[in-house]
This record gives structure tokens, sequence and C-alpha cells, in this order.
């Protein structure tokens, strides 16, 4: 075992000034008012664990664990605090620290067993279809968080999909983990689209989970394993652009993933620097967008999608209030911090309600299932699509 | 620590979720936005006038101090509970309850956020004027409780001037509206001796402000100077021309490089400071304004000199300005930070005083300010884990300080007098002004529970005890 709190950097934690613009930043100080559950209250918490000047104490891991990790904070934030590196290394640290729960340890197994193997994984995603189709889910709660899952995405055999028109560009496309089995109508999108803007698609084989989900729940050292195996994949590999149509996976690849350097693209970014064709028929929709927090903070990317949305022929473009605060999916949160995560998803579905949109569009699959979870139970005819889907029905 | 039965009351008051008595959570209430830091016994979330009414009844009877608290933005300590008691924090009392487009005011509770308010404002065409650099997070109950001001409060005036009317919770619970809808008082301005009282006479739980129509045209320069004296000298130059603009601000090169880092909003970062000036108005008498303006500046070594072309480009200039303390953290995690204002003639000459100071103690000095209405804050930088630079901190703060009151100016713009600069009143005010002082609070809250130790000075007190435990806060003594 490390030392106590030893992946902390006291110099990250100095950088914070406690000046508080943060505050209202944080969705979960939004609705609990508390100093506690704010990224400056987070952060003099970790330093003086740190510095040894508060004792470890049980009780105040609470408020490490509340934290949706969206760093929303990081963009609001003059004094440049590196709030996902600070929050991923406390909670790496805190696990050494804190009893064991059975909650915790199932989860990290569960991610080290069932997402690290894409193979286990891919036919636990089959048996969960099969058990929707035979509607065996209802008797399980995450049974209805989950979509209805359509036949998972496959590359084609040859690992390459052409480009439509002549070949501008050559990307490698990040499969990932769970969106091929709860979204593979969003990839499918993705997909035609980067042909569409005249790129060869490659689909690198055996790749595995990039290893955000890991790096999110404080296990540094399993997303260390998967980066080393894909790390070895992507070098083999000739590409301009590794793109990623969600955002979580495209936040740790630009921060984890070095030897890529500028080469991780969002979709939605690339799609905007390699251009798509002239759209082919109007889309009639009101359409809002939910930021995704590993898009909007992580990535800094806010522009490109709602730019690539407006252009759409047809559509009738609203922004929602508190577009870019987090709608409390955050990978595994909702899972672990049920209550928490659904507060801030009631806020949420109060302001898209108020947009009468009648399409949510996404750039992640966490969000995707928090919203449409959220909609249906309020018996609300929004859709939510990601922003993939939405632009491809344009062609 | 307070008794478990005082807990168990205030517990049936809001619930048992709402009040947090755990030492080690408590500890992460001891600060606000200043240096300083005390623990409460407890915090206590309040989500409306009952619980409030109710919360400040017990207090009362056990004679336990209450401290007011929001977003704990502020500069001075406000929100510290220096002598323990209860922190009553309203930061879940955030809804704006009512926005009237014709009487153009706007009715909501402390807890909102004021830029939140100018954000709903604006879908009526409207917003309010008072804009705390720490809008994103700071709260109009704070504001109203520390009298804040803002860049553009030098033409729009400060928080007092757009407070029409309170609902207030006295010191013995009861529950008032001072002043209302009215855009002038009439009698005694009670309301006006409450703007501003810091926490020490009531505690807010309503607030009815004044809103303004969004001007049809903004128009914001930016522009480098060779040196900090040369701004200040284009400053007087602005104002002496009779023009007041909305806002008009300095940077010096410290802030600039800092703020550069994270926005980058273009400021030059080879200017020995730049200003950002702002007009607005109909698009006729801004764009006479722009050039005139212009002119001065140019005729007083300005250069570099660019009009913001877009909303989004404003947005940033702006930015930049406003996130400036909190980018000083990319020199020194801490910043020891006063706000003594003096008359705008005077700005070269306090401003060559606070370098002198700070080169006389080798400490990094950033200073960025509400020039227009010659308004200081000079930012002391500093690593509070260096415990051997702090004695100078304290000693160079002090200095500063003096150097405003010499001349001719006073120890707070905006970010109130609180615990920080308590120990400097008697430097303004004589006995008989304190006293004066004194016989209203004494009206108000003759058993001194509300936000006790700030403001009036205390004989006992150490200006800033630059001392501290944790090496994180200051550690608050008022012993």
């Amino acid at each position: 075992m490390t030392a106590p709190f030893s992946r902390l950097s006291d110099d990250d934690l100095a950088t914070c000034v406690h000046c508080g613009l943060c505050l209202d930043a944080c969705p979960t100080f939004r609705v609990t008012g508390l100093e506690t559950e704010s990224p400056r209250g987070r952060i003099y918490l970790m330093t003086q664990w740190k510095r040894g000047t508060l004792e470890f104490d049980e009780e105040q891991v609470k408020h490490i664990d509340l934290c949706l990790g969206c760093r929303t904070c990081e963009g609001v934030c003059p004094s440049g605090v590196p709030y996902g590196r600070i929050i991923e290394a406390g909670r790496a640290d805190v696990e050494d620290q804190r009893r064991p729960s059975i909650k915790r340890a199932a989860s990290r197994a569960a991610l080290r067993q069932l997402v690290g193997h894409r193979g286990r994984l891919r036919a636990a995603g089959d048996a969960t279809r099969l058990a929707q189709k035979l509607r065996l889910t209802s008797v399980s709660r995450s049974g209805r968080m989950l979509p209805k899952l359509a036949p998972r995405f496959q590359p084609p055999a040859s690992n390459v999909a052409p480009a439509i028109g002549p070949r501008k560009h050559r990307v490698a496309f990040l499969v990932g983990c769970v969106m091929p089995i709860l979204y593979p109508q969003s990839h499918d999108a993705a997909v035609r689209l980067l042909q569409l803007a005249g790129c060869e698609v490659w689909f690198p084989p055996d790749e595995q989970c990039c290893g955000a989900l890991f790096a999110h729940n404080g296990d540094l050292e399993g997303a260390g394993r998967l980066r080393e195996t894909n790390s070895r994949i992507y070098d083999a590999g000739q590409f301009d652009a590794l793109v990623v149509d969600s955002a979580g996976c495209g936040a740790h690849l630009k921060d984890f993933y070095p030897a890529l350097k500028n080469r991780v693209k969002d979709l939605s970014e690339w799609l905007a620097e390699a251009g798509l064709p002239e759209p082919k028929r109007d889309v009639k929709m009101r359409v809002t967008y939910q930021d995704a927090c590993h898009l909007a903070h992580a990535q800094r990317i806010k522009k490109q999608p709602r730019d690539l949305i407006r252009a759409i022929p047809g559509v009738d473009w609203v922004e929602m209030r508190h577009a870019d605060i987090c709608c409390g999916a955050a990978g595994l949160y909702s899972t672990l911090e049920p209550d928490m995560s659904n507060r801030i998803l009631q806020e949420k579905l109060d302001d898209l309600a108020a947009t009468r949109a009648d399409v949510v569009a996404v750039a992640n699959p966490g969000c995707q299932m928090q919203l449409e979870a959220g909609l249906r139970k309020r018996g609300s005819a929004m859709k939510v699509l990601h922003v993939s889907e939405l632009l491809a029905r344009a062609y | 620590m307070l008794p478990k039965s005082v807990i168990e009351e205030l517990r049936r008051i809001v619930g048992r979720e709402s009040v947090i008595d755990a030492p080690n959570d408590l500890r992460i209430f001891e600060r606000d936005g200043s240096i300083e830091g005390a623990m409460p016994d407890a915090v206590v979330l309040a989500s409306s006038t009952e619980h409030v009414s109710a919360v400040i009844k017990v207090a009362a009877r056990h004679h336990i101090p209450v401290v007011p608290r929001g977003a704990g933005t502020g500069l001075s300590g406000g929100a510290v509970t220096i002598r323990g008691g209860i922190a009553l924090q309203v930061t879940r009392m955030r809804r704006i309850l009512e926005i009237d487009q014709v009487a153009m005011t706007a009715l909501v509770e402390p807890g909102v956020v004021n830029q939140e308010l100018s954000l709903v404002a604006a879908q009526h065409g409207l917003f309010y004027a008072p804009d705390p650099s720490s809008q994103k997070a700071c709260t109009i109950g704070g504001n109203a409780a520390e009298n804040s001001g803002g860049p553009h409060c030098l033409y729009y005036g400060v928080t007092t001037n757009h407070v029409l009317g309170m609902e207030v919770v006295l010191a013995d619970g009861s529950v008032h509206w001072v002043s209302g809808d009215a855009p002038d008082h009439v009698g005694l301005d009670l309301c006006g001796v409450l703007v501003g009282s810091e926490g020490t006479l009531c505690a807010i739980t309503k607030i009815k402000v004044r809103l303004l129509r969004i001007p049809p045209s903004i128009a914001t320069l930016l522009a480098a100077f060779p040196s900090i004296e040369s701004a200040s000298q284009a400053v007087s130059a602005v104002i002496g021309h009779g023009i007041v603009p909305a806002a008009l601000e300095m940077m010096d090169n410290v802030t600039v490089g800092a703020v550069e880092a994270h926005y980058h909003a273009g400021y030059p970062t080879d200017a020995g400071a730049v200003l950002l000036v702002e007009v607005d108005g109909i698009a006729e008498s801004t764009r006479e304004l722009t050039a005139a303006i212009s002119k001065i500046l140019a005729d007083n070594h300005g250069y570099a000199m660019r009009e913001a072309q877009t909303p989004a480009e404003r947005e940033l200039l702006w930015a930049g300005r406003k996130g400036a303390i909190g980018a000083l953290g990319r020199i020194k995690p801490n910043y020891y930070l006063h706000d003594g204002v003096v008359p705008r003639s005077r700005l070269p000459q306090v401003l060559s005083a606070v370098g002198e100071i700070g080169e006389h103690y080798k400490l990094p000095v950033a200073n960025v300010f509400h020039a227009g209405d010659g308004n200081l804050h000079p930012n002391i930088l500093f690593d509070l884990r260096d415990r051997d630079v702090l004695h100078q901190v304290e000693a160079a703060g002090e200095e500063m300080l003096r150097a405003v009151v010499e001349l001719g100016g006073a120890l707070s713009g905006e970010h109130g007098i609180g615990l920080e600069k308590s120990a400097f009143m008697p430097w303004i005010y004589s006995e008989d002004d304190l006293d004066a002082m004194h016989r209203v609070k004494d009206v108000f809250d003759a058993a001194g529970i509300l936000n006790p130790g700030k403001i009036f000075p205390d004989p006992s007190r150490k200006p800033v005890h630059l001392a501290g435990r944790t090496g994180l806060a200051i550690e608050a003594k008022w012993w």
C-alpha cells in the first residue's frame, strides 16, 4: 500500500485561493447549499488530509463520494485549479484509508472483471438484450434505467469503413466498452457522418475500454493497465485523429494518453474541423442541447455541437437554462449515489420542460441514459438523441 | 460546542439533516474569501423566513452568536464565526419570488446568486446593476449585508442605491419589513442603515431590488499604458473632462499576466498597466463618448487600444477582469487584499506608495481595481506554507492601508470592515463617531448576538493574526 494521501499533490491543492467563484457552478452545492458539498470545501478537506491537519474521518468521505466529477468548477476557476486531477487522486487515496464496503467492492470488481474485458461485457450486453426481449428485466432496478437495447454495434469485418466521395482523412474510431451495447445507433450515425465528411474510418482491433470509468471511480491502477494495452494498439496504427463520440472517454483519452497528443477529437470537434457536405433534408424539430460535463468542462467544447445542430435546416433551436450544469448521471454516480443524482436530475428536467423542445441532443451515453429515464418517469414525450443521430437525419 | 439540547432545538426547527455539528465538517466552514478562519459551533441551513426567525429566537434565549452566511465569497471575514456560535446558512433560500416588468423591480430571497438574477431579468430586457467580481457565486443577501460594489458601480451606484426594501429578522427573532416599493424612503431611512451593516444588526430574509433597462448600446475599450502612473493620469484626465464611464478599471502588469494565462482575453502582457473602460447608453452617445475617451487615453500615453467588436468579446474582456483575483493563484496560493479608497486625484501617489511598500518587504503585489472611483485592490501575494513571510505580509498590508488614510482615503470601498479592518477603524473615526455607531448597534442588538466581533474595534485583538494552525487558514483570535 502507498503512503497515506501520496497521490494527492500539495502543489495542485495549493492552487486554490479559496475565492469561492466555483460554488454555484457545482451541482451538489446548488441543491444542498453546503460548503462541504462544494469544490472549494472538498479541496479544503483534501488539503487538510494531505497535510495531516485534520485526521481522516470515515464520515467525511461522503463529501468526496458525492462529487460528480463533472468538472464544471474547472471551467469557472480563474486560478486554474486542476480539479479533475485532484479529485481522481483524492478518490484513489481515500480508497486506501476507508473501510471496505460491499457496494464499492462490487462496483470495482464489476469494472475490472466486466468492463475491463470486452468479450465478457459484450456477452453480458447480449444477455441483457435477450432478457429485455423476454421481458425479464422489469424485476431489476437497473433494468428500468437501461434503454431498450438494439443489436450491438459491429464494425465491418475489414475493420475499415471507406470514405464517401474522395478520401480526405483517415481516422480511428473509438468503439469503446458500453457505447456499442447501449447506443449502437449513435455509433452507426457517427460513422456515417465521418464517411460523409471524407474520412476513412479505422476500427482498431482488440481495443479495450479506455479506462475512464475506472479513473472516475478512484481505480487509477485499473485505468493504467487498460491504457498500456490500448497505447500499444494506437502506436501501431496510422490515423489523423482518434474520433470519440462519448465525452467521458474523450476527456480521459485527452488527459491520460499523452502519446496521442492533440489527435484525440470529440466527434463534434472533428466534424467542425473536417466539414460536412450540404444537408439533404430538413429536420423539422424544436431542439435543445444538454452539455456533457466531460465535453463542456473537461474538453472546453461547447460551441461546435451547437453550431452543428443549428446548421441543420428546419431545426428550431432553443438554448436551455443551465445547459452546462450536470444532469446527475456522472458515470457510475447515478447507481452509487441515487438520491443526490435524482435531486440534480429533477432540476434538469424542470429546465428541459421549460424549453418545450421535441428533442434534447446529448454527447455522452451516461447523460442519454439519465435523461431518458427521467423523462420516461415524468411521462414526457421529449426524445433524447445523440448529436450524431440528429445530424444524420439531415442526410 | 453547543449543548446537545440546543442542537436538538435547532433540529426541530429546520430538520435533522439541516444542522451540522460534526467538528470535522465544521472546519470546512471556518473561512470565507478572506484569509482568517474560525470554526462555528453549528451550521444551520434555513429554508424560510420562519426558520431564520425561529433559529434566532433560540440563539437569543441561549445567548449564542449568529452569523448569517451566503456563498462565503466575502473578502473581509464577514461570514467568519470569530466567536463561534451558529453559521446561519441562507443558500437554500434561492427563489426569485417576483419580477415586475413595469415597476422594474425584483423580489428575491437572500440566497439568490447575483448573476442568476441578472440572467433571469435579461429575459425581460432588464438587469441588476451592482456586479461584484464574485457575481457568479455571491448572493444578493450577502451583497446587501456588505453593501457590495463592482465595476459598474462607478456610474450606477453601489448596492444600497438599488435596494428598495427588505424583510429582516432582528436579534429577538421578530420579522419586519423596512421600506418597500417606493423609490424614495420617507422618514428615517432604516433600510439604508441595515444595508451594509454586515450582519451586525439583522438577518436579511427578502430583498426588493431595483432593476434597470439593459442599455441599447454598450462599448468596451481596452488600452495599454507604459506604467501604472501613466494609466492613473489617464483616469484622472477622463473624469476631469466630465466623462463618467459606466466602468473604468485598471490592472497592473502582474495581474494581466495571471489573467491572460487563463482567459486568453488578449490583454497586452507587456504593458505596465491596462485600463478597461465601458460606456453605455444610446448608440449615438456611446459612439461619441468612445471617440472622446480614446483621444484622452491616447493623449496620456495609451496605446494598443481596441474596442470589443462582439458581445462575446466584451464578455471575455470582463471575464478576465472579474476573475483577476482568483487568477492570482497562479502566482501564489494566498492573497491578502485591502480595498481602501482614495480621492481619484491621489491615485498616482497612493499607487507608488503601494509599490514601494511591496518592494520594501520584498513581497509581490498585484493591483487590480476600480480606478474610476479610486477604489484600490492591492493584493499581497504569498504562500501560507511559508511561515516566515507572514509577519511581513501583515505589516505590509497595514502600511498600505495607512498610506490610503494619510492621503485622505477610507478603509474600504466595497468589501466591508468585517474582521479584517476593525482594528483600523480608529484611524478614521473619532471616539464619538464610534460611540454613535455603538448606540445604533445597541438599538438593534443590545445583547450582541448578531455577528459579534465585526466592524467595531476590539482593543484586545491584533489587526490580523498571522499565526495559523492549519497552514490553510489564519486562526482568527478575539480574546
